[in-house]
């Protein structure tokens, strides 16, 4: 373990996260046919944390759901060892809703492209827009983020982990060079 | 042309000889066994053998072979069953009728010694069937076959179910001097079962056939034997019932004699593990318990004779799935290193060993082999107890390789074969 | 996580840790089953096999469509429309198919060991959907997985396996499995149907169905065999049912909440009532269910290049 470093505190994370809830809101000119759905594992417990932003800002709950890309990996055969799954749930209809996909890091995109071609299973959506803590760069897909707490140029060699309370001990976003 | 087997270790129980002897060979015959023969007579119209090291015993007889010819030629002939035989040690072999056509007749009989002649190996020794075409119905012709050179009924292969026909074959035999070999199985414990009925049966799913599928009919002809006061000999043990049983019956005076095969005393049935097609036999392989009883047998004198059961069968039999797979596999090439291990273990002495397969085979089948006495045809094996090889049956000269015993390495071979004082297999 | 091995031939010597990893897997793609698409495109291109020597429409349909939930090709071979009939050895067909390049094989056939044969000759995975008397771990997973859903757990729970044991590869399966996880296993059945020495595995032998079913918290019901049977056992289906049958009476020593099980195809008021069959404590239709998930888990977890 070479160099670990905070590059975002839990401070820094909760004023991106309301920053993105008042972006969502306002793109999206309120909650009508929004739905969240977080990213296993890292975008499920940031999606609950907008829903709630969300909920206190406009008064209305969001539907939540959560989704597991494992089965719509492009990697997933060539993987000598498979990633644990993880639960998909997404107990309402997608057809003509806004999908505000939620992850922690935006890296290569090929995520994202999973997550959407899982979505295009699951209905028709109206439209998809990307919601990220971070963004390190690097994509290998034409994918973007409509909404980004925080860009973060890296080099291949980092690793970029974002900690939250729900499963951590503190809330915060770590370089660390491998 | 004198043959001289020199300075080896000569064990002939008939003549209670275990001592270093030299042996002569003239003419086909033995002609002596003497201590010091002259060295420097070598070399004129004399061959010295260098025997050293080496036991010399009177040519293991093999009284339980199926040679599968006439009609399984592709499974093994006359021929390459001799030549099994004599790479195995043998000067001498016994084989069943359950060929096709069934060697229920004479001139079943007859084509197989005219086969054995023509391959000029091993003395061969058809055992003819009991009932017309082994169905237990009606009796074969047994005069005629005694005529044609049978030596020995028996429906091998196949049980005699019917106790009255069994009693009736054993009356007549006897008094035309002919032994008769039982196989002894009750088809009604035994019918669908492919292997030992244990725990392994159970874990592997497959029917299994009890022990007591075998024990019941040798009590049964240990009784039509005790009634009738008749000699009965029984093959294939291979439960410690049975061992018990022949004991008691030895012990009351019955006239039974009995043999085993080395794969009951080097193989259980764990060997299934695997579904492993070459450990399929019947009777089958059982368990560590019979193994120990049958090697008890043999060193307490309760089982007489070891014979192989050389069943050779093809791939298309055996490389198919366990229930279709056909029972049986070969041993003429494993049985003496096989017994040999007996030796080694300390179960059995060397002179044990020897009775075991050639003075009491000899003398159950009541031909006149298994001797060193002079003036005999001269059939000798030269024995190198502490030679150590691996078993490949690509190496085999039988006919077919379905052999449990691929790859184990075992001490001790035969390292010649004569037969009628002819030289006719030498590994030296 | 993976498993550490090429095959499922069966339970007996899989740990727990994999038997856990199996489950889990089969929860999590059970949600699949109840999208209004039932597909994910994990194994597109994947070829399954099923080689069905046996009639099966229940085991072969549940890994077809295993197979193409995950968007594998499946293909289905069964022996009464195929070269078998005209006498091809098993490894020739083996071989044959293995020309063809797929990527999993599913064997169901009538003799134990059938599948071993496979396993060793080629090198896909083979996955054993039943074979002889020996196993049939699928079902036994599935089971398994049935009775986590209902009751939380496997473990410290009673199971009663009920019937012709000696001839039942679903029993072997589930003893392994059940005593693996951690459950107490009882057998029963006729006298002549408990196989030799299988009190070694671990189990309590009954043969009075009542006395096995006392207080247990799963009771399954196996199907008897009578196409199987070598020898002529049991004098008639009617004495069968007399002891063996599970009815509303039998019920009423057992604790509140058993559940009922059977691999089915049932034989209605031989081996079950059909009021038992259909009734609140019956799980017979969520095992149909969970059998989809366990195939998929079992079809994804052996996918794959293997290292």
């Amino acid at each position: 373990m070479k160099g670990k470093k905070v590059v975002m505190d839990a401070e820094g994370i909760d004023r991106s996260l309301t920053r993105i809830a008042y972006e969502i809101l306002e793109e999206n000119k309120g909650t009508e046919n929004i739905v969240l759905v977080g990213i296993q594992k890292g975008g499920v417990f940031l999606a609950k944390r907008l829903g709630r932003k969300i909920a206190g800002m406009e008064g209305d709950e969001v539907p939540l759901g959560i989704l597991d890309i494992t089965l719509y990996r492009d990697d997933i055969m060539t993987r000598d060892r498979k990633p644990k799954m993880g639960k998909t749930d997404i107990p309402f209809s997608l057809d003509h809703k806004t999908v505000i996909l939620v992850d922690d890091v935006l890296f290569t995109g090929r995520t994202i492209r999973a997550a959407m071609d899982a979505l295009m299973d699951f209905g028709r959506p109206k439209l998809i827009q990307v919601a990220v803590l971070i963004d390190r760069g690097h994509r290998e897909l034409p994918i973007m983020a409509n909404y980004v707490g925080r860009s973060l140029p890296s080099s291949l060699w980092e690793e970029i982990s974002v900690n939250l309370t729900e499963k951590a001990d503190a809330d915060e976003v770590i370089i660390e060079i491998c | 042309m004198k043959l001289v087997l020199k300075g080896g270790r000569v064990i002939d129980p008939s003549q209670s000889i275990d001592s270093e002897m030299d042996v002569i060979i003239e003419k086909g015959r033995i002609s002596g066994i003497e201590r010091d023969f002259p060295q420097k007579e070598s070399g004129t119209g004399v061959r010295i053998i260098d025997c050293r090291g080496m036991l010399v015993v009177p040519g293991l007889i093999d009284m339980h072979t199926h040679l599968r010819e006439p009609g399984f030629e592709y499974k093994e002939t006359v021929k390459t069953g001799s030549d099994a035989a004599l790479a195995g040690g043998f000067t001498s072999i016994a084989c069943m009728a359950n060929t096709d056509p069934v060697n229920d007749n004479r001139s079943v009989t007859e084509f197989i010694l005219r086969q054995a002649r023509a391959a000029d190996g091993v003395h061969v020794f058809p055992v003819a069937a009991v009932s017309r075409n082994l169905e237990g119905a009606v009796l074969t012709e047994f005069t005629d076959l005694l005529d044609a050179g049978a030596v020995a009924l028996s429906d091998d292969g196949k049980p005699i179910v019917h106790s009255g026909l069994m009693r009736n074959a054993l009356e007549y035999a006897h008094s035309l001097g002919l032994p008769l070999m039982s196989h002894c199985e009750d088809p009604g414990l035994s019918t669908g079962g492919h292997m030992n009925e244990s725990l392994v049966s159970t874990e592997l799913g497959l029917p299994g056939i009890p022990a007591i599928a075998e024990d019941i009919m040798v009590l049964r002809d240990i009784a039509i034997a005790e009634y009738t006061k008749i000699s009965l000999h029984i093959a294939h043990v291979s439960t410690a019932g049975s061992v018990r049983a022949v004991r008691d019956a030895k012990a009351r005076g019955v006239a039974i004699t009995a043999e085993t095969a080395p794969h009951y005393f080097s193989l259980t049935d764990e060997a299934l593990a695997e579904y492993s097609t070459n450990c399929k036999v019947y009777p089958p392989l059982r368990t560590a318990d019979d193994a120990e009883a049958v090697k008890e047998g043999l060193k307490d004198g309760t089982l007489d004779a070891i014979a192989s059961d050389h069943a050779p069968h093809s791939s298309i039999e055996k490389d198919v799935e366990f229930e279709y797979a056909a029972t049986g596999m070969i041993g003429l090439e494993t049985s003496l290193a096989l017994s040999y291990a007996l030796v080694h273990t300390g179960i059995l002495t060397e002179r044990q060993l020897v009775e075991k397969m050639s003075t009491n085979p000899a003398a159950i089948l009541r031909i006149p082999k298994g001797t060193l006495q002079t003036g005999v045809d001269a059939d000798v094996t030269l024995i190198d107890p502490g030679r150590t090889w691996t078993v490949d049956t690509s190496l085999f000269r039988s006919k077919s390789r379905n052999s449990p015993f691929q790859g184990w390495k075992l001490k001790g071979k035969a390292v010649m074969t004569i037969v009628s004082g002819k030289i006719k297999y030498d590994e030296r | 996580m993976k498993l550490p091995r090429k095959d499922i031939l069966g339970l007996k010597d899989v740990p727990r840790d994999e038997i856990a990893l199996i489950l889990d897997t089969a929860e999590s793609l059970k949600e699949i089953s109840s999208r209004p698409i039932k597909k994910v495109p994990t194994l597109r291109g994947k070829t399954v096999i099923n080689l069905f020597y046996e009639p099966s429409t229940r085991t072969r349909t549940s890994f077809e469509i295993a197979a193409k939930r995950l968007s594998a090709d499946a293909i289905n071979i069964s022996t009464s429309t195929s070269s078998v009939v005209k006498g091809e050895t098993l490894i020739d067909t083996a071989m044959t198919l293995d020309s063809m390049n797929p990527d999993i094989i599913v064997i169901r056939h009538g003799a134990s060991g059938a599948p071993h044969i496979l396993a060793k000759l080629l090198p896909q995975s083979i996955i054993n959907a039943g074979d002889g008397a020996h196993e049939h771990p699928t079902q036994a997973l599935l089971d398994m997985l049935t009775i986590r859903e209902r009751k939380g757990a496997v473990e410290g729970l009673t199971v009663a396996i009920v019937g012709d044991i000696a001839h039942s590869r679903v029993a072997r399966s589930n003893i392994y499995g059940l005593t693996t996880m951690g459950a107490q296993v009882r057998i029963c059945g006729p006298a002549m149907m408990i196989p030799r020495g299988i009190e070694k595995l671990g189990v309590s032998v009954f043969t009075s169905m009542d006395e096995a079913i006392a207080n247990a918290d799963v009771i399954m019901m196996l199907r008897i065999q009578f196409e199987r049977q070598n020898n002529v056992m049991f004098p008639s289906t009617r004495e069968y049912a007399r002891n063996y049958c599970l009815q509303a009476e039998n019920l009423r020593h057992t604790r509140k909440d058993v559940l009922i099980m059977h691999p089915g195809p049932i034989n209605r008021g031989i081996e079950i009532a059909p009021d038992i069959a259909d009734g609140p404590h019956s799980a017979i239709l969520d095992q149909v269910a969970n059998g989809v998930a366990v195939r998929m888990a079992l079809l994804y977890l052996l996918s794959g290049e293997q290292e």
